[in-house]
């Protein structure tokens, strides 16, 4: 009740201008979260597995993109409801933490909440369910930690790394190239990762594409790629062994921050600030060329004077390049960026073996690559795709295998995939719930069904009747107690993932269900909705 | 659909099409963009008017297919899917790009078919990868390299450029017009830079006048006062102020306390941009070409100096220049002995119709020529260039891929065949999506003939029945009598390269829509 009454029997206003709100309270708004959720998590369910279907978004720009990543389709459908928004935070930390299974966690918070939602029908207390999910989520990792193996690979084997990789992409528009595509990312993690200490900096990796050309054709360019052309159209469109100098302050006579005039009455002051402008640009040019470099990578842009002597020095330039780019460069070639002229010395120079200017097609679009650098810590992944859709979307897939490969590299952990893990830690909470007395109990089994919910949307988009697949391979996981029988999507003829190579890591796994029940609770502790109705 | 929106999950105005009804909106709208430029394919395919949504209503009149689907406004997102790849197919090889948009349509049109026969989409891309697979190595296999023998090579250049043609306005001209983009292609000796190659347009005279120049024409006016005509011409291209030249240190400003001296900053002003022409002639040249604007002043010393100058070159036409006349581009005139000045034999000016143009002939680089393009309208020149510029592209792909197949829906046909064939093998549900594949490839040559007015279906199982009965016939689509013909006397040659893009991009655009099957499209964004 929002209305009061004070000991004179005066109305007393707790929430001011109740007509204009609209507020549901107590189990009435647990069921209408509950049913948001859902909503959110059933749009997503068909995206599942490596059979999974697209989506199409069309933005309110008109721009349209095709795609079955989770936390892109969550982000671009605009969800307006508030408990909708929670779901898409899910599949977001989803993305941060372990970019891939951002599809799978929502599939499994909508189950949870919809297994809730029976519970509260017999009139348990939501907390007491959100209390029995905790308890089987820590038994299920448990489960999870028992039943994973360890996953060898070195630099010099690479071949399980590809396979953990390509399971990721076969559910993507990559499918059919699944294999080189995999290499590629591989390769790009390998590259970068430091196996001693077991990190990968990502930021290391980029990934450029242009429009145009056959999926075939992306590679991987042990170097950086950048979307600029050189400066001058005359300047070499190749270069071999280069120094390379980096700057990050224009080619243009300087511009203190502070406010000034320079001010000319004379003539013969004008002189002087002609000359004195004349000299700072030959000067800015003779500067690089004295320190050695062969090429000028600049942040800025150049005045065409600048550009025409810089040409004329046989110094090649490129302007305009972004900050990232100037770091990464400044980490591949070992170069220092330098922020002022005065500064630029020969050991603040980095090397790169060979500089070329690629053009596609028959527009004129041009850019660098940047090869043969003595700190291969820097890799770009250069893609092609018929279209700009297809372009964004290998773009995200590679990605998501990017992200995989690096969480073997952290964490060599696994479980099996194709929901073997899904259905083996169904089958741990459910006889962990025998064992517990009292609503938990009941809860524990809501967790166990939940779990299953991922391997049945699995098989559904599969095309394979849901029910009774998952039944078999349950019977078989408990008769030969082999927690890597799973769901056969691929129609390969076993349900032995070790034999399909699908596996997930254990860390992605255990996220998946920390944070599908994190979020259960916090959906099931909200009793009050309130909010103001739409203004008119 | 209903669900979202009492649950208020979208914001109002969005809205959500699920399963069959995503698909179903898909399907049609990709057909109907299909079927739009379905009626421009081949020889005798129709034209269209676009008219422009901005001020002065400009209308286009072209059967390009990319053009006309750049132009249209789609609302429907699979659609774009479909214009986006007749962008891609332009941008990549220049021509095909109806072709590619018609394919994808009919393979989409064949798959809402077998879906409606409860098969499942994902076993139709299974079945139309396979089929893709099986289609492009036959187009290898069936394709021919003349590279060898430079007559040869000459002759199939000349052919696919006749075909690429003869679905243009240029169709009447076309062995005129081939001849043309033939010498300019050749003349690039395979270095395929088309930037060489200038197309200048004038109004005025008929198509017929087109003609090839071997040198260079620049459309711009000569000084006043300057020799109209040079001769072993030492040319300085620039890219620098001739008006006032700014002092760009930061901060400067002009401060005085009397006339006297503003008159004295303006004569240091006149002196500087003097000096600035001074040094600009000792370059010892006879020719100043500049991006800028060139002022009267300036203008008059060169005069004076007896050099031609010319002004506002625009940045292209300074490239191009600059890569013609082998010279750099020059902003700084301090050393005058190591600049790299441009050379040509002789500049004049000449008239095409109406208009003066500069005409450089004899430049350091061979390779580049201008093609002239005259016609009665703005509409057909438009269309003409277009239309040159695609036979252009085709060539050069062409050169750098030598590879030639017949035209006339011959490859379709061979492709159609090894497809079924194919299909007849193979077991399970995947068969039906290839033998779909397979009638959708030979939509494309029923395409030319419905467009001709002819009985396509007649013609196509001739087609058939004559691919059928000889292993390796050559026969097409004779659209001008009407029957099937021999594609080799004919001399209908296509780019292997385009045939090859048509066939992956068409599949690749049909499959991205068949894996659709949820729409949400957000509320419109206000627009203030």
């Amino acid at each position: 009740m929002s209305l009061a009454f004070d000991e004179y029997g005066r109305p007393f206003i707790i929430l001011r201008e109740q007509e204009r709100k609209s507020r549901v309270k107590g189990i009435e708004a647990v069921k209408a979260s509950i049913m948001a959720a859902k909503t959110v998590a059933r749009t997503l369910r068909s995206s599942l597995g490596p059979k999974g279907m697209d989506k199409m978004l069309q933005s309110p720009d008109g721009d349209v993109t095709i795609t079955n990543d989770g936390a892109t389709i969550l982000e671009m459908m605009e969800v307006e409801n508030q408990i909708g928004k929670l779901m898409v935070e899910l599949s977001k930390s989803q993305d941060h933490e372990i970019g891939d299974g951002t599809t799978g966690v929502v599939v499994l918070a909508g189950a949870l909440l919809e297994h809730a939602e029976s519970l509260l029908d017999m009139g348990m207390h939501p907390l007491r369910i959100a209390e029995g999910y905790e308890l089987a989520c820590k038994v299920a990792t448990e489960n999870l930690d028992n039943i994973k193996t360890r996953f060898e690979f070195s630099r010099e084997d690479i071949e399980p790394l590809v396979k953990t990789c390509m399971t990721t992409l076969s559910s993507k528009v990559v499918g059919r190239l699944k294999r080189p595509m995999a290499e590629i990312c591989v390769k790009a993690v390998l590259a970068v990762a430091d196996l001693e200490r077991r990190d990968v900096n990502l930021d290391l990796i980029k990934v450029e594409g242009k429009v145009g050309g056959k999926m075939e054709d992306t590679r991987l360019v042990e170097g950086i790629v950048i979307d600029k052309e050189f400066s001058h159209p005359q300047m070499p469109k190749e270069l071999r062994d280069v120094k390379v100098a980096i700057l990050t302050c224009p080619f243009e006579p300087p511009k203190p921050k502070t406010k000034h005039k320079v001010d000319i009455d004379t003539v013969e002051k004008f002189e002087a600030l002609r000359e004195a402008e004349r000299t700072y640009f030959t000067d800015m040019v003779q500067r690089c060329k004295d320190s050695g470099a062969q090429l000028v990578i600049c942040q800025w842009g150049f005045d065409d004077e600048a550009n025409h002597l810089l040409m004329h020095q046989n110094l090649p330039a490129v302007r305009w390049v972004g900050g990232v780019e100037i770091e990464l460069l400044a980490m591949a070639t070992g170069a220092r960026i330098v922020p002022r002229f005065q500064e630029l010395t020969a050991d603040k120079l980095g090397f790169a073996g060979s500089v070329k200017e690629l053009g596609f097609g028959t527009t004129k679009d041009k850019m660098l690559v940047i090869e043969g650098c003595p700190n291969l810590k820097a890799v770009t992944i250069f893609v092609r795709g018929g279209n700009r859709m297809v372009l964004d979307e290998i773009k995200r897939s590679l990605h998501d295998a990017i992200c995989v490969a690096r969480n073997l590299v952290r964490d060599n952990a696994i479980v099996y995939g194709g929901g073997a893990a899904e259905i083996s830690c169904a089958l741990a909470v459910e006889e962990a719930a025998d064992k517990v007395t009292g609503v938990e109990h009941y809860a524990m089994r809501a967790f166990s069904d939940a779990l299953q919910a991922v391997p049945l949307a699995l098989a559904e988009n599969s095309g394979l009747p849901p029910i009774e697949s998952l039944t078999a391979v349950k019977k078989r996981q408990l008769q030969e107690s082999n927690p890597y029988l799973g769901i056969d999507c691929n129609d390969t003829g076993t349900n032995d993932m070790r034999e399909q190579n699908v596996f997930e890591t254990v860390i992605g796994k255990k996220q998946q269900l920390f944070l599908a029940t994190q979020v259960c609770k916090m959906i099931l502790k909200i009793d009050d909705v309130i909010k103001p109705s739409d203004f008119e | 659909m209903a669900l979202s929106q009492q649950s208020g999950i979208l914001q109002q105005g969005a809205s959500e099409e699920r399963g069959e009804n995503a698909r179903m909106a898909s399907f049609v709208g990709a057909v109907a963009v299909a079927d739009l430029v379905k009626s421009t394919l081949g020889p005798k395919g129709m034209d269209k008017i676009l008219q422009s949504m901005g001020r002065g209503q400009e209308v286009t009149i072209t059967n390009d297919g990319a053009t006309i689907l750049k132009s249209i406004y789609v609302d429907n997102p699979a659609a774009k899917v479909l214009v986006d790849i007749s962008k891609v197919q332009d941008d990549e090889v220049g021509d095909g790009t109806t072709s590619v948009v018609v394919f994808a349509g009919e393979l989409l049109r064949e798959a809402e078919l077998l879906v409606n026969q409860k098969v499942h989409p994902m076993t139709i891309i299974a079945g139309y990868r396979e089929a893709c697979d099986c289609a492009r190595s036959v187009l290898e296999l069936i394709s021919f390299n003349n590279r060898s023998d430079p007559a040869l090579f000459r002759a199939d250049l000349l052919n696919i450029a006749k075909t690429t043609l003869s679905s243009k306005i240029l169709t009447v001209d076309k062995e005129h017009f081939a001849n043309l983009a033939v010498d300019a292609i050749l003349r690039l000796k395979g270095s395929g830079n088309l930037e060489a190659i200038h197309i200048i347009k004038k109004t005025g005279g008929t198509l017929q006048e087109s003609f090839l120049d071997e040198g260079f024409i620049l459309d711009k006016k000569i000084g006043v006062g300057q020799p109209k005509r040079i001769e072993d011409a030492r040319i300085l291209v620039a890219n620098t102020p001739m008006d006032t030249d700014k002092i760009k240190i930061y901060g400067a400003r002009v401060r005085v306390d009397s006339m006297a001296k503003v008159a004295d900053i303006e004569a240091a002003e006149k002196e500087k941009m003097r000096e600035k022409v001074r040094k600009i002639i000792d370059h010892g040249i006879n020719c100043f070409i500049n991006r800028q604007l060139i002022y009267n002043l300036p203008e008059e010393m060169f005069a004076d100096a007896g050099v031609m100058a010319i002004e506002h070159a625009d940045f292209d036409g300074i490239e191009r220049l600059a890569l013609v006349l082998g010279g750099e581009i020059v902003s700084t005139f301090d050393n005058p002995d190591t600049v790299k000045l441009g050379h040509c034999k002789l500049i004049e000016e000449i008239m095409i119709g109406e208009d003066r143009l500069i005409h450089f002939s004899g430049v350091a680089l061979g390779e580049a020529c201008t093609i002239v393009l005259r016609g009665a309208s703005t509409h057909i020149l438009d269309e003409a260039e277009r239309s040159l510029h695609d036979a252009l592209c085709v060539l050069k792909e062409t050169v750098s891929d030598a590879r030639v197949v017949f035209g006339g829906g011959w490859p379709e046909i061979r492709m159609a065949k090894a497809v079924e064939e194919l299909a007849s093998r193979t077991p399970g549900k995947k068969a039906l999506a290839m033998e779909a594949f397979a009638r959708a490839l030979r939509a494309l040559p029923a395409t030319i003939c419905d467009n001709a007015g002819l009985d396509s279906a007649e013609i196509v199982a001739n087609l058939k029945a004559a691919h059928g009965a000889e292993a390796d016939s050559r026969m097409g689509v004779d659209v001008v009598r009407g029957e099937a013909g021999d594609m080799a006397e004919l001399g209908i040659y296509e780019s292997f390269r385009v045939r090859q893009q048509v066939l992956l991009s068409g599949t690749e655009a049909a499959e991205i829509i068949l894996r659709v099957d949820d729409i949400i499209k957000c509320a419109p964004r206000k627009r203030g």
